[in-house]
C-alpha cells in the first residue's frame, strides 16, 4: 500500500520535472562549452540577439535531437519505474495519464528484444471471482495491446490474471479498491 | 503484497517443473486431521420454527466424550432455520424409548414433535435407536436402528438428523453432505490458501490441498467422489480433477489465459470451463475422457462463470455483452443465449436450484453486493442477503439452504441462509479468510 502510494507521488513529480525541463531548455542562455560542441559537430554558424537563442534553425534541431535522445534515455527509465496501471470499476480502459509511461515501457521492450514482461492483472474485492478473473484478464490484455502497438514484441510479454485474490491494498472501501483495480508490470 | 510463488515458471511451464510443482504440492496434500477451523454462529432465528423436543439419548457402555448425539441433532435442526428444538433443561421428563412417553407432558411445554432415543457401545460400534413422534396424534413417524463405529458419532447423529428433517418436511435432509471451501492465512509470511473439506455445521474439516499460491472455484462432481478446481500453483492457472479418497489429481485444462469457473456435469462425464485461448472468455464443454472441447458461447464480451441445468441440457452463464455483467441461459448446448436477470447493471455467477425453478446469482443493489433469485418462470426476483460483499453462491441439494461468503468484521466468513430467506447461521474461519463455498451432492 505505501510503495504504491509513493509511486502514484514519483509520478505526480515526475511529469511536473519534464514539464519544467522542457520550458527551460529553450529559454536559458547556452554557455560558450555547449556553443562550442556544437559547432564542433555541426560547423555551424552562431548569430547574437535573434529568437532563437542566437543557434542556427539546423543547430537548434540538432541539439533538440540530442536532448531528446538523451532525456527519452533518461526519462523513459524514470518513466518505467512506475510499473503499475490502475482502472475504474468494471472496466479495462487504460487511463490518459498511463499512456506515457506504458509508451516508455513499450520503447524499452522494443529496444531489448531480450527483456520479458509479465502482466499481472488484478481487480477488486466486489463482485464474483470468476468474472473478475476475466476481468483482470481483460485490463491485461488492454495493457499488452498497447505495449504491442507501441513497438513491443508479442513473443516478450506474458499475461496473467489474478482476479480479486491478490489485493495490493487490504480492507473494504473505495481507497483500498482504487489500489487493487491494476495491472502490474513485471520485468524478468 | 509481494507474493513469491513457490512454484513460478514461465508461461510455457516445462514438463520438468510442472511435475516437480506436483510433487511439492501433493507432500503438502496429504490429507491431514486439523481442528476444527469453522465454528458456528447461529445469528439469526425465525418465529414460525416449529417446535420439536429432542430428548438426550440414554447412553450405555463406554462412549466417547464431547460428541453427544442428541445435541448435534438438535443444533442441525436448529440450523435449518425451520424447526425450534426445547432446551433440554425445560423437559418434564427424559424418555429413551415409546415405553415411557407421555404426550400430556410435551402438549404442556407446546412442542409438535419428539425425538426419543438411546446409544449403545457394542465392541469397535456405536448402535443408535431412535423414535420419533407426532405429538398431537401420538402417532409414532420413525423407529429405527442405526450404527457406526466408534469414531464416526457425528456420522451417525447427521444421519439420524437426515431421518428427521425427511420425515418432518417430505424433503431429504443434507446433514450428512458437506461442504468445501478455501481459506486464506498468513503463514511463515506468506499467504496460504488451503482448500478444505468439513462437515455443513463446519467440523471435522480436513485440507485436501495447500499451495502459497491461489486456489479457486471448487465444484463436487455428481457422486461426491471428487473435486474440480482452479489453482494457480504453476503460477497461471490450471483446472484440476482431484479423487478425494486416494489424493489423486489430474490437470484436465490448462490453455493459455483462463482456465477457470469448473462445474461438473449431472451425468459427470464433462466439465463446462471458461477458457480464454481465443483471445477472451468463452465457455466450453470439456470431455473428461477424451479432453475434446466443444465451444458453448462466441462473443467478444466476456462469457463466464457457466453452470448445468440440474436437466443436463441447458447452461446459465454470466455475460457482460449487454455492457455489465447479466445471467444467460441456454436452453439447449445450440440455443440462442436469452438474457434472465434485468433489475440491476450487475447480476452475476448464476446457480441453480435443484428443480431448476430458480436461479440465484450475486445482485448489486445502491453499491452492495447480494444474493438473490430470480423464479425463472416468472422472472419474479427476490433480494436474500443484506450484507454487503456477498459472493459464490451455492445452493444444498435438497434446495432448502444456501451458502455464500460475506464480509463479517473485516473478514471473509461463510454465511448459510434457508432460501426462504428466514434464518441464517455463520462459519468463520478460526484465523484469516474464508470463502468460494460449494455445497456437495447428498452422499450415497
Amino acid at each position: 500500500m505505501n510503495t504504491m502510494m509513493k509511486n502514484s507521488a514519483f509520478a505526480l513529480v515526475l511529469s511536473l520535472g519534464l514539464v519544467a525541463g522542457c520550458s527551460t531548455t529553450g529559454e536559458e542562455p547556452l554557455t560558450d562549452e555547449e556553443m562550442s560542441a556544437v559547432d564542433q559537430d555541426g560547423g555551424a554558424s552562431v548569430y547574437g540577439g535573434t529568437d532563437d537563442g542566437g543557434i542556427s534553425a539546423d543547430e537548434l534541431r540538432e541539439r533538440d535531437r540530442r536532448q531528446a535522445d538523451s532525456a527519452a534515455t533518461g526519462d523513459d527509465a524514470a518513466l518505467r519505474r512506475i510499473t503499475t496501471f490502475y482502472f475504474d470499476f468494471d472496466t479495462a480502459e487504460i487511463k490518459p495519464e498511463a499512456r506515457d509511461v506504458l509508451a516508455a515501457h513499450a520503447r524499452y521492450l522494443a529496444n531489448n528484444p531480450d527483456v520479458n514482461v509479465r502482466l499481472e492483472g488484478h481487480t477488486d474485492e466486489r463482485g464474483t471471482k470468476e468474472y473478475n478473473l476475466a476481468l483482470g484478464e481483460r485490463r491485461a490484455n488492454a495493457v499488452q495491446r498497447f505495449l504491442v502497438v507501441n513497438g513491443a514484441d508479442r513473443s516478450q510479454i506474458e499475461t496473467v490474471s489474478y482476479g480479486e485474490e491478490k489485493p495490493a491494498a487490504m480492507g473494504s472501501g473505495e481507497s483500498a479498491w482504487a489500489q487493487n483495480r491494476r495491472v502490474e508490470l513485471i520485468f524478468r | 503484497m509481494t507474493v513469491t510463488s513457490r512454484f513460478r515458471t514461465t508461461w510455457t511451464s516445462t514438463a520438468a517443473a510442472l511435475v516437480g510443482a506436483a510433487l511439492l504440492i501433493m507432500m503438502a496434500a496429504a490429507p491431514q486431521q486439523v481442528r476444527a477451523e469453522l465454528t458456528i454462529q447461529v445469528t439469526k432465528g425465525v418465529g414460525s420454527a416449529i417446535p420439536v423436543a429432542v430428548v438426550p439419548f440414554a447412553k450405555s457402555g463406554d462412549l466417547p466424550a464431547g460428541d453427544d448425539v442428541s445435541t448435534i441433532i438438535r443444533n442441525d435442526l436448529e440450523m435449518t432455520g425451520e424447526f425450534n428444538p426445547l432446551d433440554p433443561e425445560r423437559m418434564l421428563s427424559l424418555p429413551s424409548s415409546s415405553d415411557d412417553v407421555f404426550f400430556r407432558d410435551w402438549r404442556l411445554l407446546g412442542q409438535r414433535y419428539l425425538l426419543v432415543g438411546r446409544v449403545e457401545r457394542e465392541g469397535d460400534q456405536v448402535r443408535a435407536r431412535y423414535e420419533l413422534f407426532d405429538i398431537n396424534s401420538e402417532r409414532r413417524l420413525l423407529g429405527e436402528t442405526a450404527n457406526t463405529s466408534v469414531d464416526n458419532i457425528r456420522t451417525l447423529a447427521h444421519h439420524i438428523s437426515d431421518k428427521v428433517y425427511e420425515a418432518l418436511t417430505g424433503e431429504p435432509g443434507v446433514f450428512s453432505t458437506r461442504l468445501a471451501y478455501v481459506t486464506l492465512d498468513a503463514h511463515e509470511g506468506k499467504p496460504r490458501y488451503r482448500l478444505q473439506i468439513s462437515d455443513v455445521d463446519g467440523r471435522r474439516a480436513r485440507v485436501r490441498l495447500e499451495s502459497d499460491e491461489p486456489i479457486l472455484s471448487p465444484t463436487w462432481s455428481p457422486d461426491g467422489r471428487r473435486l474440480a478446481y482452479v489453482s494457480f500453483e504453476s503460477g497461471k492457472p490450471q483446472i484440476f480433477t482431484h479423487e478425494l479418497a486416494t489424493g489423486e489429481r489430474s490437470v484436465v485444462a490448462s490453455y493459455p489465459g483462463l482456465n477457470s469457473a469448473p462445474d461438473w456435469s449431472p451425468d459427470g462425464r464433462s466439465l463446462l470451463v471458461t477458457l480464454s485461448r481465443s483471445g477472451n472468455a468463452e465457455i466450453y464443454k470439456l470431455d473428461l475422457a477424451s479432453r475434446a472441447l466443444t465451444r458453448l458461447t462466441d462473443h467478444w464480451a466476456i462469457d463466464t462463470e457457466g453452470e448445468w441445468h440440474p436437466n443436463g441440457k441447458g447452461l446459465a452463464f454470466t455475460s457482460d455483452r449487454s455492457g455489465g455483467p447479466q445471467i444467460y441461459i441456454k436452453d439447449t448446448e445450440d440455443a440462442a443465449p436469452r438474457r434472465v436477470t434485468f433489475g440491476s447493471r450487475y447480476n452475476a455467477r448464476p446457480r441453480f436450484s435443484p428443480d431448476g425453478r430458480y436461479i440465484y446469482y450475486v445482485h448489486q443493489r445502491d453499491g452492495a453486493f447480494h444474493i438473490a433469485r430470480t423464479e425463472l418462470a416468472s422472472g419474479d426476483e427476490q433480494v436474500l442477503t443484506r450484507s454487503r460483499l456477498d459472493e459464490s453462491p451455492s445452493v444444498a441439494p435438497n434446495g432448502r439452504m444456501l451458502i455464500y461468503a460475506t464480509e463479517q468484521d473485516g473478514n471473509s466468513v461463510l454465511r448459510v441462509i434457508s432460501t426462504n430467506g428466514d434464518a441464517a447461521y455463520t462459519l468463520p474461519a478460526a484465523r484469516g479468510d474464508v470463502g468460494d463455498p460449494a455445497w456437495s451432492p447428498i452422499l450415497r
